[in-house]
């Protein structure tokens, strides 16, 4: 059943982006906002608009029965989860369908498969696709454990079954110590989370961070070729690469094999992102996760393939096959995306939310800014600080560097501080010239260039 | 007139550290400079509201999950 009415459950950017896909395909758009969104790009460019509560996401964004009651009201056939928000939410998934209407994006098992870390790592498993090394499942006796840890190899991670987020990880670098704190991590799991269960996994050091593009049509699954997005801040990504400088084309094929490899083993529907560590020493590279959904790096894929990702997942939602045999993707030039935040690189990336004075956007030949500003435009406190994304595309990554600078010195908003002068750096540092970085580079970076920042 | 702690911030107050915790403070409750009342959270970061004078809470003047803007009171101090 082929789509006549979107409903766009999402906001900023993203927004934007699926009300172009849909238009260009014909398709009417419904956009749900919150009180504080009521004069947003989005709003204003979609076929209809519908208020769905206060500010806070909880109330607005995250709300089914708003969203569904929106789709109802609108006539609206199917809904666009967009990034974020509920785009992951199984459940929400399944309230859509089980309302008659389509869920752009995989089914809800798929999502709740994925999203399950012991789940996705299994099937990943399952499907051939290396994981990182580790217990594959809680570890009981000390000699066993003992044993698996020297399998493994130092240095490893000691986690609680139970943590998250980072919480009750401790790193043991030999047998000494990792005897000392299994016992310290047991009873800290056990008082933090009422639950002592251990597990263990290799610490990747200086680790790139791969990730590869897939579609699928629920029955068949291709690749788009990889993402580098090792250029990263609190685990946050803020400059993403297509292809990895790291990754040669022997690796390349390896990676893609196994993306689709686990792709169509969940019987994957839309786009989605196989997630993996690359250590390029080894040539070794290890599965995350999977990403069950639109990415904010999605456009460095399309520049470099000349697919429309958010067209495509559109489509096959609407119930068409996939387009594209996997012969007809190929890959030409250097694409690399960086985030424009509200944020203050000069005082620890402060948020920095307030009216756009005014904007001058960058443009010419392989430049796209995909954003929601316009001038006068006032930005909300209440959600992320995305206020865009700067992609450039160039015949090669050295011809690229220089059109991002240039790019980069054509940007201008006035009345908010933004993430561009840290872009402007890191375009111009010697190592990121080179690609020479991993997942912890970044961080240590901005230590030392803090006062480079300030000025 | 009467005196305030205002929002140092534009975004949404909270009283509480975290959901299943108590609110920071009470009103009533006595309140020295540097104590923190309350969390503004803006673009998904979380900033504590400290207090800049001492005295007593008399009331709370906006409501837990409240949107707030920039030097708006948050509450009353006796």
């Amino acid at each position: 059943m082929a789509i006549s009415k979107l409903l766009i459950a999402n906001r900023g950017e993203i927004a934007v982006r699926i009300i172009r896909a849909a238009r260009e395909l014909g398709i009417r758009t419904v956009q749900v906002h919150s009180v504080a969104d009521a004069a947003s790009l989005a709003v204003q460019m979609a076929d209809e608009a519908v208020d769905i509560g206060p500010p806070g996401a909880a109330k607005s964004y995250l709300n089914f029965e708003a969203i569904l009651d929106a789709a109802r009201a609108t006539g609206a056939d199917a809904v666009h989860p967009g990034y974020g928000f509920l785009a992951e939410n199984a459940n929400f998934a399944d309230v859509v369908e089980e309302a008659g209407l389509i869920f752009v994006g995989p089914t809800g098992d798929a999502i709740r498969t994925m999203g399950d870390k012991a789940a996705a790592r299994s099937a990943a498993m399952e499907a051939g696709v290396p994981v990182v090394p580790g217990s594959d499942d809680c570890i009981e006796d000390p000699a066993e454990t003992e044993r698996i840890a020297r399998r493994i190899g130092f240095p490893l991670m000691i986690k609680a079954a139970a943590g998250g987020g980072g919480r009750g990880i401790r790193i043991a670098h030999d047998m000494a110590e990792f005897e000392h704190l299994m016992p310290q991590a047991q009873s800290e799991a056990q008082a933090a989370f009422g639950d002592g269960r251990l597990y263990i996994e290799k610490v990747i050091e200086k680790a790139r961070h791969i990730e590869v593009q897939v579609l699928g049509d629920g029955k068949r699954a291709v690749h788009c070729f990889e993402r580098e997005c090792s250029l990263q801040r609190r685990r946050q990504k803020v400059w993403e690469e297509a292809p990895s400088v790291a990754v040669t084309a022997a690796v390349r094929k390896r990676l893609s094999a196994s993306a689709v490899g686990l792709a169509e083993a969940v019987g994957y529907r839309g786009a989605g992102t196989v997630e993996f560590l690359y250590d390029d020493e080894s040539g070794d590279f290890y599965f995350i996760e999977m990403n069950t959904r639109i990415q904010v790096e999605h456009p460095v894929t399309e520049m470099i393939t000349g697919l429309d990702l958010v067209r495509e997942m559109i489509r096959i939602a609407g119930g068409e096959p996939l387009r594209v045999r996997q012969d007809d993707i190929a890959m030409r030039g250097h694409a690399i995306e960086v985030r424009i935040n509200a944020e203050d690189p000069a005082r620890s990336f402060m948020p920095f939310p307030g009216t756009v004075q005014a904007l001058r956007s960058p443009g010419g030949p392989g430049t796209r800014f995909d954003t929601m500003l316009y001038q006068g435009y006032e930005v909300p406190p209440f959600y992320d600080s995305l206020l865009g994304k700067l992609i450039v595309w160039d015949e090669d990554r050295d011809a690229a560097l220089e059109r991002l600078e240039r790019a980069l010195a054509e940007l201008e908003i006035e009345g908010l501080k933004t993430t561009t002068p840290l872009h402007q750096l890191l375009a111009r540092d010697p190592e990121v010239r080179k690609g020479e970085f991993h997942t912890r580079w970044l961080e240590p970076w901005l230590e030392r260039n803090a006062s480079r920042l300030n000025s | 007139m009467a005196k305030q702690i205002l929002s140092p911030l534009p975004g949404t107050f909270y009283r509480k550290p975290a959901p299943d915790k108590p609110p920071y403070k009470q009103e009533g409750d006595s309140i020295a400079v540097g104590d923190v009342i309350g969390l503004v959270e803006v673009m998904k970061s979380f900033h504590e509201v400290k207090a800049d004078m001492a005295g007593k809470i008399a009331k709370f003047v906006v409501d837990n999950e409240d949107a707030v803007m920039a030097g708006q009171p948050l509450a009353d101090i006796d």
